[in-house]
């Protein structure tokens, strides 16, 4: 299978107050196929909705994005796109469903205007064709009575049916590639599987590539083709699901499973993972999760662990997976 | 065993609307919820997002006023309370909030925001309160030396760690837990949980917690009760909610708590529809208008299910005796 997507060794720079720089995401490479979805999940501070931004070059300033990564879309590298080329891509090819629909809805212009002004932006429908189109993609999201809800304020709507009016608009620019991040953090458990249940449907009608970014590893997985596991900057592990939850690689993923509270089986203490996540100024040194991992060796705080292949598409980087290593 | 805390037909209405805000309207956000609870016992208070479960803990600690209904905690009547009796039982009932960023002063050293409580209550004399503070902190796992912090200077694990000491530094015997690890990573909201498990167990302290995770609630709870549109809709013992659950709205809700093992996946409800506007309740059922029960008719519509004794389980549906995913095929069975 081809790649729609590639991203090689991505890394975002900020300037800190004190006269350094750090960074947030510090060589993320990941690929997307056509058609698949990919999990990126990771904690807070772990640089996964910065990568996010990063694809559709919306990264905030003064972060830069480092001149040497590449985020190639079939066989376009977006870091090089300026003016129309760029704008075609953002928004168009790649489409963003953000988590706080409330925020990034416009809260006095109706729904139904929002992804009207989305479609003519990128597609030459003007007038009454963009409107249907608009109520077309109102309809194709589940919106119920599309028409009439067509000129619905933000305000009106519920959580729901504000996230679904958000993935309208990304759907406008007809988008080979789906960002979402967080879709569902918002949402109530009921209406968040009912979301999760419509990226799937999009996905599999319009042949998108879905990356679905979560701080839940439980919540994506069970939606998702492969994960990748963030921690501090860098992808710990990646892996088709399956294997994942049949045999994960990092200590971190083990310990991510080891801490999620579980509906079945019996209630066993959580066993947590000691300390906090660190931030992007103060990552540790050599393996950045060694202060935390309680598999640790002596080499991890020493010498930065490599990335082991595991096969095709599956890596880890860790110190435990190398022949010899102890 | 004598209940620590009774709650009768508790019922709180907002009034919204009004002058320049829309149409006058009545939210009735709380409506009939009655339930106790023992000393050193854990009720999980379950529920979406507007299902009045958070309001329930407010009225019970007086943090707002009650419209109707009856809280006894220890043999005193709550609401009759004033002055040095309500301050005494105000001790006995804390709370932990959902983030403590927000709840916490943000010009208050953390040490100052944990003797707060002790120079209030009077309890200790003055020079044997850094100790006590000390103490306090390392019962919920800090160093004595965060006493000097601000907020700002902890991450969010350690916020709600100095949140839970300034509850326990007046020496409660109930805890409202209002959702107290939904706003933390995964891998520290495992540290708090077991952190609020073990003062339970050695101070005996009675929570009601609060939370829209069933599988969070269920690492706590001894019993479980769901809320639905202000009111309370199944009750029961923990693994009885999760193993057998009576109400269609228990059982969407068990589905929806995603399973994160591909290998096993689970008879999955996706529930359609909208629940009804607050301001404008139904005459019958609340969850009528999404529910997926088979025998879902008519009387639904029109007549209130009363929340009544099944078995081990109080449950609020006409028709829980045929339960819409029957038992057999567990909802989390592995098919």
């Amino acid at each position: 299978m081809s790649d729609l997507l590639e991203v090689q060794d991505l890394r975002i720079r900020f300037p800190t107050p004190g006269g350094g720089v750090s960074t947030p995401v510090d060589g993320v490479s990941l690929r997307l196929a056509r058609g698949e979805t990919l999990a990126l999940v990771g904690e807070s501070g772990s640089g996964k909705s910065l990568t996010a931004l990063a694809l559709l070059r919306l990264v905030p300033p003064p972060g830069v994005i480092d001149p040497a990564s590449r985020i190639v879309l079939e066989g376009v590298n977006l870091l090089e796109l300026h003016g129309e080329a760029l704008r075609a891509v953002r928004g168009g090819r790649i489409g963003l469903v953000f988590q706080d629909a409330m925020t990034s809805l416009n809260p006095v212009i109706s729904i139904g205007e929002q992804v009207r002004e989305t479609v003519a932006a990128h597609r030459t429908l003007r007038g009454k064709e963009a409107r249907e189109r608009a109520i077309a993609l109102l309809d194709e999201v589940g919106m119920p009575a599309a028409s009439t809800r067509y000129r619905a304020y933000p305000h009106e709507l519920s959580g729901g049916l504000r996230q679904r009016a958000l993935i309208a608009i990304a759907l406008a620019g007809e988008p080979d590639v789906l960002i979402a991040d967080e879709p569902t953090t918002a949402l109530d458990v009921t209406v968040q599987a009912q979301i999760l249940e419509l990226l799937d449907q999009l996905r599999i009608s319009r042949g998108m590539a879905v990356l679905l970014i979560s701080h839940d590893l439980g919540l994506v997985a069970g939606r998702a083709d492969r994960v990748a596991v963030m921690y501090a900057g860098q992808i710990v592990e990646e892996a088709s699901t399956s294997r994942l939850f049949r045999s994960p690689s990092h200590p971190y993923t083990r310990a991510l499973f080891g801490s999620i509270p579980r509906l079945d089986g019996a209630v066993d203490r959580l066993v947590p993972i000691a300390g906090a996540v660190p931030l992007p100024d103060a990552w540790p040194a050599a393996c950045r999760f060694h202060p935390r991992c309680p598999e640790v060796l002596a080499r991890c705080s020493v010498e930065t662990p490599p990335v082991v292949p595991l096969a095709p598409g599956e890596m880890s980087r860790c110190w435990l997976l190398v022949k010899g290593a102890r | 065993m004598s209940a620590l805390l009774e709650v009768k037909d508790l019922e709180k209405r907002f009034e919204t609307g009004g002058l320049f805000r829309g149409p006058q309207a009545t939210v009735h956000a709380v409506n009939g919820v009655s339930f106790d609870l023992a000393p050193g016992e854990t009720l999980g208070l379950v529920g979406e997002s507007g299902s009045g479960k958070s309001t329930v803990g407010r009225v019970i600690l007086r943090l707002t006023p009650a419209s109707a209904g009856s809280v006894q905690f220890g043999g005193a009547d709550v609401f009759a309370l004033s002055g040095g009796e309500l301050r005494a039982v105000r001790r006995r009932m804390q709370i932990v909030f959902q983030d403590p960023y927000s709840s916490l002063d943000p010009r208050m050293r953390a040490g100052s925001a944990v003797a707060e409580g002790l120079e209030i209550h009077r309890l200790l004399p003055a020079g044997e309160i850094p100790g006590r503070v000390s103490e306090l902190f390392q019962e919920v796992g800090l160093d004595p030396s965060f006493a000097a912090k601000f907020p700002h200077e902890c991450s969010g694990g350690q916020r709600q760690r100095i949140g839970i000491a300034r509850a326990l530094a007046v020496d409660p015997s109930f805890l409202v837990c209002d959702e107290p690890v939904s706003a933390l990573d995964v891998s520290v909201q495992a540290q708090v949980l077991n952190l609020l498990a073990d003062l339970q167990r050695r101070r005996g302290i009675a929570f009601l917690f609060i939370a829209h995770d069933l599988a969070v609630v269920r690492q706590l709870a001894h019993r479980i009760a769901v809320m639905y549109f202000g009111r309370i809709v199944e009750l029961a013992p923990t693994e009885t909610v999760i193993r057998s659950p009576l109400h269609p709205y228990t059982q969407a809700l068990l589905s929806a708590v995603p399973e994160p093992d591909p290998s096993r996946q689970r008879t999955r409800i996706v529930l359609k529809g909208e629940p009804p506007k607050p301001t404008a309740p139904p005459q019958g059922c609340p969850f009528a208008t999404r529910c997926f029960h088979p025998m879902k008719n008519a009387r639904c519509i029109t007549e209130l299910p009363p929340l009544r004794r099944l078995g081990e389980s109080q449950v609020a549906c006409h028709y829980a005796e045929f339960p819409a995913v029957p038992l057999a095929t567990s909802l989390l069975a592995t098919p």
